[in-house]
């Protein structure tokens, strides 16, 4: 039987939903109207003022925001609240040095622990389970939102974080988690250290994983599924909008249920933002009606996907996205964390090597590998061995310290990295997903 | 004398080393000595030629990343202890030694040493005192 966080919400009717949707919005846009002067701006240059907002009809009247608002207004310039108000902040591991710094009130907090509660009972939590959430805890937003919503259903919660993968494994059999929470890729190392370990699905007591914070395939959902014996959940979400559970998968797993009463799905055409009909693949836009600190209207995740209200077999009405097929800018996620080229570019030239470089990513037994390709340069050369890999070793702190993961720094002769013409094939992503 | 000797900087990859002797045929270079240091992703190969000025522009034209350092270069009889016996005059004078490699050549019964020390002018000095006088290119090349 089919398990719902508030039934009430989740199975409402269409007509009540954007009944909730049309009154949340026209307040939203008057606050923000009042309180942000950076979107007020925004509004104004677009001719638009909060008296043309009447119903969630009239969304595709207002401007967008992008990554590049954020960075432009950083860090207090979107908020929607006073800081005293604010209760938290996570943050996305940022391009070049500036990070997005996402502000909550306790109402936000509220709000998104209740979807990450919704996408826990979805996978069968009740407060019978043990979860184990494995996700990184700290400013990302995946340990924070599935922890929240993990006592919100009232189950066992084991704040485990990410790594140390023997302990993760001795925890799940000692303390008999039912439930994980982690990266898709962290989901798949933690199955391949079990084989080594000579264990089988059936020696740990996990029944379902909710895994999100990159993009992964059906085939590896398969793979997670079948080595860890569980039943494998998608969950998708953004620091900029809470965090995870923005949207999450049912027992159909046939798309992820966007929180409706909380975001406002667009789909729009990525070159010249014009809003596209049901079913039509593009960039997803999402309102947050009720968020009050940091509150995004239009906001453009660069995600590409398409939506579908057809009806889900589990009793949901709230509309179904598929599963990302890629980042309409050159953001990659590598084992969870959000890199950007620009990111490794900084760094490369703090440390005085030339900023040509290439990023090669693959998927190795269901892990993501990370490699950096730089260019030596004749000033950076010396006869000694040490001495170079000292150097290695320090560009590769200096790189951790940016981006929150390590990758391997292999350096190479000058010129061998292929220049093209305009932009520079900077990334070779060679993941299938 | 110290000799000078160029290390050139390759990547661990096949072909890379094909890549230096052909840049080193094509330019008529004769290569006296040759060692090879490894890391993981990437090796020096220290090299010790004819011209050495010409095998530098040589390198540098051919986009090859290459530095120039002094060596010192002795002979020892090719006989049990002939090395112990010049490592202790070595030893004698504190002389560090950073890396060496050694090739046979010149005349028969014969050893070369290459010595990377720490301080090269030093050590020069020192060996001196001691009676050892290094080698240069055309002492080897005559021998």
């Amino acid at each position: 039987m089919e398990h719902y966080y508030q039934p009430e919400i989740e199975c409402a009717s269409r007509d009540e939903i954007e009944r909730w949707q049309s009154e949340r919005l026209v307040n939203q846009v008057r606050r923000v109207w009042e309180n942000v002067p950076y979107y007020k701006r925004k509004m104004e240059e677009q001719g638009v003022t909060p008296d043309d907002i009447q119903s969630v009809a009239d969304l595709k009247k207002l401007p967008f925001l992008s990554k590049a608002d954020l960075r432009d207004a950083y860090p207090y310039g979107l908020m929607g609240k006073p800081l005293r108000d604010c209760v938290r902040i996570h943050s996305t591991s940022g391009t070049t040095g500036k990070r997005v710094v996402a502000f909550y009130t306790q109402h936000d907090i509220d709000l998104w622990e209740d979807c990450c509660a919704r996408a826990l009972t979805a996978a069968g939590a009740t407060k019978e389970d043990v979860v184990q959430v494995s996700y990184g805890y700290g400013l990302f937003t995946g340990g924070a939102g599935l922890d929240g919503g993990s006592h919100k259903v009232g189950c066992l919660t084991v704040p485990m974080s990410s790594g140390n993968t023997d302990r993760q494994i001795m925890f799940i059999r000692d303390l008999n988690a039912t439930i994980i929470c982690c990266t898709p890729s962290y989901a798949a190392y933690l199955g391949e250290r079990m084989k080594e370990l000579g264990l089988g699905p059936d020696d740990i007591p996990l029944k379902a994983g909710i895994f999100g914070a990159e993009a992964w395939s059906e085939e590896m959902r398969q793979d997670i599924q079948k080595t860890l014996g569980i039943k494998a959940y998608d969950i998708y979400g953004l620091t900029e909008l809470s965090g995870p559970g923005v949207s999450f998968e049912c027992s159909a797993q046939a798309g992820m249920h966007i929180n409706e009463d909380h975001f406002i799905p667009e789909i729009i055409d990525p070159d010249t933002g014009e809003v596209l009909p049901e079913g039509a693949q593009g960039e997803l836009v999402i309102t947050a009606v009720d968020k009050e600190a940091f509150p995004m209207i239009r906001y453009r995740t660069k995600d590409i996907c398409s939506l579908t209200y057809e009806k889900c077999s589990c009793g949901r009405t709230h509309v179904r996205m598929t599963k990302p097929k890629g980042r309409s800018d050159d953001m990659l996620i590598i084992r969870g964390v959000n890199v950007f080229p620009s990111q490794i570019e900084t760094v490369l030239l703090n440390h005085g090597y030339a900023a040509n470089y290439q990023i090669l990513v693959d998927r190795v037994n269901n892990t993501d590998t990370f490699e950096i390709l730089v260019e030596m340069t004749p000033e950076m050369f010396t006869d000694s061995i040490g001495k170079i890999q000292e150097l290695q070793k320090t560009l590769s702190m200096g790189l951790v310290s940016m981006l929150g993961i390590r990758p391997k720094v292999t350096l190479v002769a000058p010129k061998t990295i292929a220049r093209s013409e305009g932009k520079a094939v900077r990334v070779i992503d060679k993941r299938k997903i | 004398m110290s000799i000078r000797q160029l290390s050139v900087f390759l990547e661990n990859r096949p072909g890379k080393l094909y890549d230096l002797t052909a840049l080193l045929a094509a330019h008529g270079i004769d290569m006296r000595a040759l060692s090879i240091a490894e890391a993981t992703d990437f090796g020096i190969a220290r090299i010790i030629v004819n011209d050495v000025d010409r095998c530098a522009m040589a390198l540098r034209e051919g986009q090859f990343i290459a530095q120039l350092s002094d060596v010192l270069a002795f002979a020892v009889p090719d006989e049990p202890g002939g090395l112990h016996n010049l490592l202790s005059e070595f030893n004698a004078a504190q002389v560090n030694i950073e890396y060496m490699y050694a090739f046979l050549g010149g005349e028969p019964g014969r050893a070369y040493m290459i010595f990377r020390v720490t301080d090269t002018e030093r050590a020069e000095k020192a060996l001196t005192g001691r009676g050892l006088k290094s080698l240069t290119l055309d002492e080897i090349e005559k021998s």
